[in-house]
């Protein structure tokens, strides 16, 4: 079975006809529980998140603030495993027919074995992975197997990338490209960095994928403002921190799903 | 132009233009950081046949290190090796009391060359921490040190000492709190302050150029002892032996002995409690291939690749992974590794000090415990040269509480007299 490579396209291609930008939410699976994490990027999906990123929790996220740290560790001491991932990935997909992409560090899927890892993405009905800390030229064996499966092998760009590394990142990359608006790890932020639009327009200038922007935006606001330049808006740590503050799951999943409807407003602002 | 202590690899075969060693190695590194750690990589190459940087790296080896360090012979010790003669090569007499300093100097040196004015560390033990918080004070860099917050406990003094010499030193509170939680600390502040800022790395391990550039500034500690040695005794060793927690003292005292090839290299993993009990750090006794802090090598991890806490007393050694080097020293069977745990290594502690007037540190000790059952299979007729990596000082209070040396402690007199009989009864 192939995996929903196209569907992220045709999901970004739809947003882009609607003269807005996407909003990709992220939620780490297993947190607070597999089950209340599977709930949660449901909530957010019926908020208005257009895709949504599922991170395989890792015990050194060296590229996480402590916010996603936290979900992280809650979400090992509870046990998560690559199946429970997996299992997020599909009802979440089969519920809501939303693009589903997975987000991790590279040593699980090396040592779950590429082959099996992209298979079951597939199966499960994923759309793609973001390996932040895979950079493309240590990425050839993981690019033959995603796209032998139909999945999209979404790059990380960043304000010191050069213009010819953007060039071979990109045209390595498939179903868009992540664009860091910051120098740093995951995590809110008073305002999004002005050189979050500088890199954008760095990188269009070096393909036709859709650029995203991720890191720092928390609120209706700075998706607005993001809005006005990239092709989708990604929120992390707002969610997560939105579950973290809640006295209770049920009012965690209220606070995503309100959230989101902020932030889906924010991106049709533009 | 030639330097007597700036002795980079001459040989230039391994890693490979990517980084790799064999299997091992590699850039596994986030975008925001793939343009720092390739100046990096420019600079020191361009370092490396610069005989302005070789001569001022050497000059502050001779003049503030100073090296050479000594090489000693250890006879009461060696009673207790099976009666091989045994030789250490003497890193804690370095100025800051270990290896660490070539290393530090080397990339401090870099670190005026990139044109940055702070420097970030990760340590253990603190000796790296106290290594680069004096290079910073003498260059006048900003310094910030990462320590997990145990570490910060059991090694107090060191602490103390960074902050005397003006660092910051942040207590790391996530994951294990130890040396590889520091790590991911140090990290993360790289990211977010790249533009000024150079992480002088403290071992063997990291992304392309870390292992093949911090293994060149700490050559020099094989190849003064290799020279030595053979001016004292007129023949090779036939065993070199070193602590490994990261790898760099062994990386250091190992490389000039790669090409004898009768020389056995000898890496002693910390057991911790027992590498059967699954509280240790023994990497390549007990880890799996896999990506840890920027490169491929042996690393403890669980089936899915979760990284597993290690323990070790010895907080320097206290970390799931290797160097690439070493891995790939391991497989080429070059490297063997054996892992010693925290009694044989405390052990070895006491004995030193006790028989030579030389407190080692307890990473160290780990090799002086590898090397008295070493001695025993080479018999009398064996020659072994040991790195001591670093002194004991910063130990004294976990050394303490482990044989009960505080004056609290009513059984110290009676535990000395019966320790006395004890070696010199071990030594018949």
């Amino acid at each position: 079975m192939s995996g929903n490579i196209e569907l992220l396209s045709t999901t970004l291609a739809a947003a882009k006809a609607e003269d807005r930008a996407a909003l990709i939410a992220y939620l780490p699976a297993g947190f607070p529980t597999v089950d209340g994490g599977i709930e949660a990027v449901k909530a957010v999906i019926a908020g208005g998140a257009d895709v949504v990123e599922i991170g395989l929790p890792h015990s050194d996220p060296v590229l996480d603030g402590p916010v996603i740290q936290t979900a992280d560790d809650i979400a090992l001491r509870g046990g998560v495993r690559i199946a429970d991932v997996m299992r997020t990935v599909r009802e979440a997909y089969e519920a809501t027919g939303v693009p589903i992409l997975v987000m991790t560090y590279w040593n699980p899927i090396d040592r779950y074995g590429v082959e099996r890892f992209t298979a079951e993405l597939a199966e499960a009905g994923g759309a793609g992975c973001i390996l932040p800390d895979l950079p493309v030229q240590e990425s050839a064996l993981w690019r033959e197997h995603a796209e032998k499966h139909g999945l999209a092998t979404v790059f990380v760009v960043a304000p010191s990338s050069q213009d010819a590394r953007l060039a071979t990142i990109t045209a390595a990359g498939s179903g868009f490209v992540y664009a860091a608006s910051l120098m740093g790890v995951t995590g809110t932020r008073a305002s999004v960095g002005a050189q979050a639009q500088e890199l954008v327009g760095r990188t269009r200038a070096t393909t036709d994928l859709p650029v995203c922007v991720g890191l720092g935006v928390s609120n209706a606001e700075q998706a607005a403002e993001v809005a006005g330049f990239a092709d989708g808006v990604i929120v992390g740590s707002a969610f997560v921190k939105a579950i973290l503050d809640a006295p209770d799951e049920a009012t965690g999943l209220d606070a995503v799903r309100s959230l989101a409807g902020e932030l889906a407003q924010g991106v049709r602002k533009r | 132009m030639t330097s007597e202590f700036f002795i980079p690899d001459p040989e230039g075969l391994i890693p490979s233009a990517e980084g790799y060693f064999g299997a091992y190695g590699g850039k596994f590194i986030p975008e925001a950081l793939v343009a720092a750690v390739d100046e990096v990589a420019v600079e020191y190459d361009k370092a490396k046949s610069d005989p302005a940087f070789a001569a001022e790296l050497n000059e502050l080896m001779v003049n503030y290190t100073g090296r050479p360090s000594a090489l000693t012979e250890v006879p009461r010790f060696a009673e207790h090796a099976g009666g091989a003669r045994v030789f250490l090569k003497r890193e804690d007499l370095n100025h800051t009391g270990s290896h660490k300093i070539n290393n530090v100097l080397g990339q401090a040196l870099l670190t005026k060359r990139m044109g940055k004015t702070r420097v970030i560390a990760e340590t253990g033990a603190g000796q790296h921490g106290v290594a680069t918080a004096t290079a910073c004070a003498l260059f006048g860099l900003d310094c910030t040190i990462y320590m997990g917050e145990i570490d910060t406990e059991r090694q107090a003094l060191n602490v103390a000492r960074m902050r005397m010499l003006g660092a910051e030193v942040v207590a790391v509170k996530s994951g294990s709190r130890t040396l590889k939680d520091a790590i991911n600390e140090a990290f993360r502040d790289w990211v977010a302050n790249v533009d000024r800022t150079h992480y002088l790395f403290g071992t063997v391990a990291g992304p392309h150029p870390f292992p093949a550039m911090v293994r060149d500034f700490h050559r020099v500690i094989g190849v003064e002892a290799r020279r030595q040695l053979l001016e004292r005794t007129g023949r090779l060793p036939d065993a070199a032996v070193a602590c490994v927690g990261g790898g760099s003292n062994a990386i250091g005292l190992f490389h000039a002995f790669i090409p004898d090839t009768e020389v056995r290299l000898v890496g002693c993993e910390p057991a911790g409690h027992g590498v059967e009990t699954g509280e240790h750090a023994a990497t390549l006794t007990a880890g799996e291939p896999g990506i840890l802090h920027g490169s491929r090598s042996y690393v403890l991890q669980d089936d899915e690749g979760q990284i597993t806490e290690p323990y070790s007393i010895s907080a320097g050694l206290d970390y799931p992974g290797i160097g690439p080097e070493h891995s790939y020293l391991k497989d080429i069977g070059r490297g063997e590794y054996r892992a010693v745990t925290d009694d044989a290594a405390m052990q070895a502690l006491r004995l030193l000090s006790r028989t030579e007037g030389i407190i080692p540190a307890i990473e160290s000790a780990h090799a002086l415990a590898g090397a008295l059952d070493l001695g025993k299979e080479l018999g009398k007729d064996g020659l072994i040269l040991i790195n001591l990596s670093g002194r004991g000082d910063k130990d004294m209070d976990t050394a303490a509480r482990y044989f009960g040396l505080y004056d609290t402690d009513a059984a110290v007199e009676a535990d000395a007299d019966s320790d006395r009989a004890e070696i010199e009864g071990d030594a018949k």
